[in-house]
């Protein structure tokens, strides 16, 4: 299956409210740290779950440049292509 | 704008921790260690149990004696880096020393142990290269990672196959991949499954270097920490430890059988660009390596302790970590809580951690404790019956 930035950040969406400590309201243009009240360690982790579910790594420094969950899901389906 | 500004939570969790009177848990002061056991602490004798001071070394009356005896000799500093006036001959003597200990060819010494992590891998990995680090790594293994600009990914925490599964996906991805592990744990005080993550490396072809700082002194016959105690140092490429918790003085190292580690003083950052270890702490690092040598009882007397320790603080139904090891930590669930008790502990005569998060694990906060060869049984029950005392009137004893 080829994924694309919305089916991504769609699944992104879907991990994150089954943690019923984030906001109901998110959507992709939600900012991770911001609006998720995430520290950086609850970032790391999350995302390790998302790899999990995608197969993929997502190297540490790439996190610093993504602010919301459309960024991260546009990373994702970068390393995937590049892979 | 003020340029701290951007410490505004900062300061609002410290005014929430200190609410009511508690104290700084950052800012303890012990005015006097009267042993390696007991403290001055507001002027009381305290029963010091977060130390890190594993073998009592600290207090050890050899190295004190050498300590002093360096001094005289060789004056209190070296007022300079390794790479340019600070290498003297006890600088070689201590590397020897430490080689020779480890049974490996090379031996570099930093001036901390942060540095040597910091040192090592920030010069091992560089920009075209992939760090791979357990997920509950301590913050200097991060911050090596963030100077030598590797791309970093994180495998779960003490997870050999998870780790299996991320370099696969990095096969035929150029660059040399650098496993990074620890041989305990420093907040959970969790022994990694050193074995399994040497049979990874022999499959993959990755380096591993392990972090045996909490763990050299400690673990293995003859005290070289986790990778002896599993019968896997030959699978450890680089170990990084130091000096200043089982062998009670300060600084840090890397030893290897890799040539190219000597290459490593010439381009590692945090050990060129700092003053090197004064004579007196050398001197004293090396008698109490003799100490640690001489006296394998003492690490069966840590372990005996580590085990009363644990046993006797799940009996008062808190809730610690699954091994006993000498880092016994009591995990609570709110950081109020946890601040409450550890004040209460403290006011009863027992120093120990309070570990909040994201420091800790999982985001749960931990009255984190550090056991002693050195501490007597009737110490070791005396903390447990006072953190029972203080279970009891939070009512946190549930399954007492």
């Amino acid at each position: 299956m080829t994924e694309t930035v919305a089916s991504v950040s769609a699944l992104i969406v879907k991990t994150l409210l089954a943690n019923p400590k984030v906001p109901r309201d998110i959507n992709g243009s939600s900012k991770i740290v911001e609006d998720l009240a995430f520290d950086s360690l609850a970032v790391m982790n999350f995302v390790m779950e998302i790899e999990d579910t995608l197969d993929v790594s997502v190297p540490l420094d790439r996190l610093a440049d993504i602010r919301t969950i459309d960024d991260l899901a546009a990373c994702i389906v970068s390393l995937k292509q590049a892979s | 704008m003020s340029i701290f500004s951007k410490y505004e939570s900062l300061a609002s969790s410290l005014k929430a921790v200190t609410a009511g009177g508690g104290r700084n848990p950052f800012n303890v002061v012990i005015e006097k260690p009267i042993s390696s056991t007991v403290g001055l602490i507001e002027g009381r004798e305290t029963l010091l149990f977060g130390t890190n001071n594993y073998l009592g070394l600290s207090q050890s009356p050899a190295a004190i004696e050498a300590a002093v005896e360096a001094a005289r000799a060789y004056g209190v500093g070296t007022t300079g880096s390794r790479i340019a006036n600070g290498t003297q001959g006890l600088h070689r003597q201590l590397e020897q020393r430490l080689a020779a200990f480890f049974r490996r060819r090379h031996c570099m010494v930093f001036s901390t142990g942060y540095q040597a992590n910091l040192g090592t891998i920030s010069a091992l990995a560089g920009k075209d290269d992939y760090l791979l680090l357990d997920a509950d790594s301590h913050a200097s293994i991060y911050d090596g990672s963030r100077l030598g600009h590797a791309q970093v990914i994180r495998f779960r925490h003490n997870d050999a196959d998870d780790l299996r599964k991320r370099l696969r996906r990095l096969d035929g991805t150029p660059g040399a991949k650098l496993v990074v592990v620890e041989g305990i744990y420093s907040m959970m005080g969790d022994v990694v499954p050193m074995a399994e993550f040497a049979a990874v490396k022999r499959e993959t072809g990755a380096w591993l270097l392990a972090d045996e700082a909490h763990s050299v002194g400690v673990m293995g016959e003859h005290g070289r920490g986790v990778a002896e105690a599993d019968g896997v140092e030959d699978d450890v490429d680089f170990v990084v430890g130091t000096f200043s918790k089982s062998l009670g003085t300060v600084g840090g190292y890397c030893v290897s059988n890799h040539a190219g580690l000597d290459l490593i003083r010439l381009c590692s950052r945090p050990y060129m660009f700092t003053a090197s270890l004064p004579p007196e702490v050398i001197a004293a690092t090396m008698a109490a390596l003799d100490e640690m040598e001489r006296h394998p009882e003492l690490r069966v007397q840590l372990m005996d302790n580590a085990r009363r320790l644990h046993a006797g603080l799940q009996a008062a139904g808190l809730r610690t970590g699954p091994q006993a090891s000498p880092v016994v930590s009591v995990v609570l669930d709110d950081i109020p809580v946890a601040v409450a008790f550890w004040n209460r502990l403290l006011d009863l005569g027992v120093y120990v951690n309070l570990s909040l998060p994201p420091a800790t694990p999982d985001q749960h906060p931990l009255l984190r404790t550090s056991v002693m060869a050195t501490h007597t049984p009737e110490q070791v029950d005396r903390a447990v019956e006072i953190f029972a005392v203080v279970a009891r009137e939070m009512g946190l004893n549930h399954a007492a």
